[in-house]
């Protein structure tokens, strides 16, 4: 089922809408889920379920939000930031979000930055239309 | 689930949907106030009746081996009051189930007519919360709620029907 960027963004939308409670003017690409949208742990698994119905995809929680079990390992995470490993790991398992602002600054608490709407988009172009 | 707040199950489909009965009494003290000449059924207890049906749902899909908790209330709209004397049958079906959590769909009605719909999501708490450590027993399906699924010919945890 191949579908055009912007008609995935749309279905995003709608997914994010329905799943966060916020305004359609609020979802532009840009927007990061935690910090602009307000998303927490439990709205990733709602998110996950919703673009599985939206977009007929199953979807495995880790391969979209992998972040979180990077987190867990001392190997990728040292004195709070990731470590060159961990970048590496992130930009493998990650291909779908823009690391390139938060490669300056690894700091973990900003991990949830590149939780955005675009690479929402970007995760399920890569899905059907490859 | 430490008190129990459904009476009886009316259908029971493993994994897909289930229907659950509420009576509500007179006798229920809290509606004494909710309101005084004007009782009513709060709506956060037709949440909790909503949350016990499609929890048990939940539960029973993964054989009682989860513990299941309400995480989010993605739905509730009301559009009737429910009063002492009717019967509320309770419908919840299962949108999603993962390993982590489950999303259900439900309707409260009462004579034919929608009292409530009511979505929720589910998290399967030893799957989630990045490591935290819960208690072995399955604190949220004990046997409280044995009684209500043996009264209605529904599997319980490690219960033999006959």
């Amino acid at each position: 089922m191949a579908m055009s960027r912007e008609q995935i963004l749309k279905e995003i939308q709608e997914v994010l809408i329905d799943a966060l409670g916020v305004d359609d003017d609020e979802v532009t690409p840009e927007a990061t889920l935690m910090g602009d949208l307000g998303a927490e742990s439990i709205d990733f698994l709602d998110i996950v379920f919703r673009m599985e119905k939206s977009f007929d995809l199953k979807i495995p929680r880790e391969e979209l939000f992998p972040a979180e079990a990077l987190m867990g390992s001392e190997e990728y995470v040292k004195d709070g930031k990731l470590t060159e490993k961990g970048l590496q790991e992130l930009r493998d398992k990650m291909p779908h979000s823009d690391i390139s602002r938060f490669e300056a600054d690894p700091d973990v608490n900003k991990i949830g930055d590149l939780f955005t709407v675009d690479a929402l988009v970007n995760f399920v172009d890569a899905r059907l239309n490859k | 689930m430490r008190w129990i707040w459904i009476d009886k199950f009316t259908e029971f489909n493993s994994g897909k949907n289930a229907v659950a009965i509420k009576n509500i009494t007179m006798a229920e003290e809290h509606i004494h106030d909710h309101f005084p000449g004007f009782p009513i059924m709060p709506e956060c207890l037709m949440i909790e009746a909503m949350a016990q049906t499609a929890g048990i749902l939940v539960g029973q899909a993964r054989d009682y081996k989860e513990k299941v908790i309400l995480a989010k209330i993605n739905k509730a709209v009301f559009f009737r009051y429910a009063k002492p004397g009717d019967t509320l049958e309770i419908h919840a079906k299962i949108n999603s189930i993962a390993d982590e959590a489950a999303s259900t769909k439900g309707k409260i009605v009462c004579d034919g007519k929608t009292v409530a719909e009511i979505d929720l999501m589910f998290s399967h708490i030893d799957q989630n919360l990045a490591g935290a450590e819960f208690p072995e027993e399955n604190f949220v399906f004990t046997e409280l709620f044995s009684v209500v699924l043996r009264n209605s010919g529904v599997p319980g945890p490690n219960m033999e029907l006959n």
